[in-house]
């Protein structure tokens, strides 16, 4: 940053750990934050803009584990530059873009592509995950060290939208990151067991005459995962937990000292299978919506720890793929700009999480999955890092809105909460100090 | 009623008008002269996107006896590999001047998104979507199994329900659209339903269904059951590992001449036998049950012109009032044009 950058004071919002506090922002870092923040502003040099965030909460930036940005390949549903606008909109700092795109992200070369287009949108930090085996096939490793190795020093690794079902490939994968403290990202889905699968499998699909996705199937692949884990002495990653077996699994497995981390979509703490009932293809998903039990026992996994963040699994895709039967359409939903206030419904509302909870399963615990330095620098307790990347996101909890799919920054619109009214609003993110959302908007890119 | 699109959702109320309305159009078909200018002016849009030579036409001849203006479309596979997608196929046939399209299709739940897309405005009949339902075929059957009764009972059939009447739906219920839309109907009309069917071939979570369950034909019709249809079982099933092989599956679940005897002993004494066809003769029946009077495959084809007249005829003349329209006897009395 030049000395001539302009310094923030964000003053009084409310900080994750409950008290009402002044944040500077100077040089790209967290300058200060308490009484110190204010003296500090007016003693030092250069411009001054103060954001005022009275009645807002001040939350480290967001950091999603798992979104699809579908390029290169699927620029008709996203690019990254559409979706990291999204994700600015959504509070979120840095984005991990899946593998699955066309050509797959399995060498240094898509890797360091796509951390390119994320470092020249300037919206929020992009890290490329990389494909764990060769065009995502299932059947021999990909260049792993060498994505690592790249200058988009890649470290979770996930072949998500296909499982690794191949167990020797998984134990080799698990054991192979460890060389660079990666970590394998598993899409949890036994193949043969969820052949044409449409939606959960349970009374409903049967009423309705879908292909049901058996909740053994998650579960199944997960149980292997969490043993060979530990007989490797490796870490897992277990992407979009979607049923409270696999939350029981997870427990269990982290009772016993076993190095599996865990994550939830927004769509699976909010919404049931009982929406398959319209079948209306913005409902299709993978994994399922589940049914009601399921949805709360994800919840009390994040509040108890045994999940250990919200993914968004964001997944953009154009009108033409999911205005269609619903057997033939797409799977997924968009979710970046939702994914707060999905959160703040679903757990703060309810009171199973405070703000420091957010901030951990937003922030800190998904940073450290993914080894990022630079972001999540916050206490368990909530207190803020002086001196980390200043990486925050402004929220107005307070405000509701209806969800209106044709506003959102994201090139597609297939939100499963269109015209539902959810809580609260993003209203100033900043991505190492510098604003890319302003006011409830988008200002400016990052320039590197 | 603007669609009918499945029996789940069916009222009992709308479920017995369906069925009056269908015995009235019966005996215009009993007739020398079998037509109605009910529909006159009205067009109709068969539009099957899944291979159904025998319901496309009992459709057709439905409509052609009620007057109406019939075009038919057929297309194989998905809407995908065709390059057009259903919302432009069917914005198109409305362009065309349809007022109802009857749609076969092989993806479930493809008649109710239709219904409910508001991408048209002109009803929906659901003439079979994937494996979810196939509402014309079960009322069909109900209008087969309400006749037998009201003979037995030496009654009319108007205006009388199924209630004690026990039916035994026998084989692939798992993939049966055919199954479930008997299922949900005939429970609303008073019968009960028991499925018997090899454990594989039995949907998850069928407990909370209103039925009975058995893996054993022979208990279910030692039960005396008053009909047992036999649903069609494709011998591919076996490569999916559902049954071992077309013979166990015959030795087992099959309509045997041994299990006709039983049903001769044990069941009603006018019990029947029924079948959505075509029949694998051979397979889920023997060459004797098929061609047993008991069999009312026959009754049941001619029962589903009447049926998708009086389907045809509801959701076309946009009356949502209750009761049984006065239907034949002032058309009979309009003037032929």
């Amino acid at each position: 940053m030049s000395p001539t950058a302009p310094r923030y004071l964000i003053t009084g919002g409310t900080l994750p750990d409950g008290t009402t506090s002044d944040v500077l922002i100077e040089d790209g870092l967290l300058a200060a934050v308490g009484p110190e923040a204010r003296s500090r502003a007016e003693a030092g040099d250069g411009p001054l803009e103060t954001v005022d965030a009275a009645g807002r909460i001040v939350l480290p930036g967001l950091v999603d584990l798992h979104t699809h940005l579908r390029e290169p390949g699927r620029e008709d549903a996203e690019t990254v530059e559409t979706g990291t606008r999204a994700a600015a909109m959504g509070g979120f700092t840095s984005v991990h873009a899946m593998a699955n795109s066309t050509p797959v992200a399995d060498s240094a070369g898509v890797v360091e592509q796509v951390w390119q287009l994320g470092r020249e949108a300037g919206w929020c930090d992009v890290h490329p995950v990389g494909a764990v085996t060769v065009g995502l096939a299932g059947e021999r490793l990909a260049e792993l060290g060498a994505m690592a190795a790249s200058r988009a020093e890649v470290r979770v690794f996930s072949d998500d939208g296909m499982c690794v079902s191949d167990p020797v490939l998984m134990r080799r994968a698990l054991e192979y990151v460890k060389a660079f403290d990666g970590v394998v990202a598993q899409h949890a889905q036994e193949p043969r067991l969820t052949e044409g699968a449409q939606m959960n499998e349970g009374e409903l699909s049967s009423v309705l005459g879908l292909s049901g996705w058996p909740a053994v199937a998650e579960e199944a692949i997960i149980a292997r995962d969490v043993l060979l884990a530990q007989h490797v002495g490796s870490r897992l990653h277990v992407c979009h937990v979607s049923t409270a077996g696999s939350v029981e699994i997870i427990r269990w497995a982290k009772e016993r000292g076993i190095e599996v981390t865990a994550e939830a979509t927004p769509h699976h703490l909010l919404l049931t299978e009982e929406l398959v009932r319209t079948y209306d293809p913005v409902f299709k998903v993978n994994p399922p919506l589940r049914r009601e039990a399921d949805v709360m026992a994800l919840r009390e996994g994040l509040a108890d720890g045994t999940i250990d963040t919200v993914g968004t699994d964001h997944a953009p895709h154009t009108a033409e793929t999911k205005e269609c039967e619903w057997t033939v359409a797409a799977m997924g939903m968009t979710g970046l700009e939702t994914a707060l206030p999905v959160v703040q419904h679903a757990l703060v509302d309810t009171g199973l999480m405070d703000w420091a909870g957010v901030s951990r399963i937003l922030s800190s615990t998904p940073a450290r999955i993914a080894r990022l330095t630079d972001q999540g620098r916050i206490s368990a307790s909530g207190v803020f890092e002086t001196g980390a990347p200043a990486n925050v996101t402004v929220y107005d909890p307070h405000v509701t809105r209806t969800v209106d799919p044709a506003t959102h920054a994201t090139r597609s619109r297939n939100s499963p909460y269109r015209g539902m009214e959810l809580p609260g609003q993003v209203t100033d993110v900043f991505n190492h100090g510098h604003p890319v959302v302003r006011d409830r908007a988008l200002a400016t890119p990052r320039t590197h | 009623m603007k669609h009918l699109l499945s029996t789940q959702d069916l009222s009992l109320a709308d479920a017995l008008r369906i069925l009056d309305t269908a015995e009235e159009m019966s005996a215009v078909s009993g007739r020398e002269v079998k037509k109605l200018p009910a529909l006159r002016g009205r067009t109709v849009v068969n539009l099957f996107l899944e291979d159904s030579t025998r319901t496309r036409i009992s459709f057709e001849a439905a409509a052609k006896r009620l007057s109406a203006d019939v075009i038919n479309f057929t297309g194989k596979g998905t809407s995908v590999s065709k390059g057009e997608s259903l919302k432009d196929t069917v914005q198109t046939l409305e362009a065309i001047g349809a007022d109802a399209i009857v749609m076969r299709h092989w993806g479930s739940g493809a008649a109710a998104q239709l219904a409910g897309s508001g991408w048209i405005t002109s009803s929906v009949v659901n003439a079979g979507d994937g494996t979810h339902e196939h509402p014309t075929q079960a009322l069909l059957d109900a209008l087969t199994l309400r006749r037998h009764l009201a003979r037995r009972h030496g009654t009319g059939p108007r205006g009388t329900d199924l209630a004690g009447m026990k039916v035994v739906i026998v084989g692939d219920i798992l993939h049966s659209r055919v199954a479930r839309s008997n299922l949900w109907l005939l429970t609303t009309l008073g019968a009960e339903v028991t499925l018997a069917a090899p454990p594989t071939l039995v949907p998850v979570g069928v407990e909370q269904w209103p039925c009975h369950v058995t893996y054993s034909l022979d208990e279910a019709i030692a039960a005396g059951p008053d009909a047992v249809m036999m649903l069609r079982v494709q011998s591919e099933r076996m490569h999916e590992a559902f049954f071992p092989s077309a013979a166990e599956y015959t030795r087992s679940w099959g309509l045997t001449d041994d299990r006709l005897a039983l049903l001769e002993s044990a069941g009603a004494a006018d019990a029947v036998i029924m079948h959505p066809g075509p029949m694998n003769r051979g397979l889920e029946i023997s060459a004797a049950a098929a061609d047993s009077v008991r069999n009312t495959a026959l009754e049941q084809v001619a029962n589903g012109v009447s049926v998708r007249m009086a389907v045809l005829y509801l959701v076309l003349s946009g009356t949502d009032t209750a009761g049984t329209p006065d239907l034949v006897p002032s058309a009979a009395r309009r003037p032929e044009a």
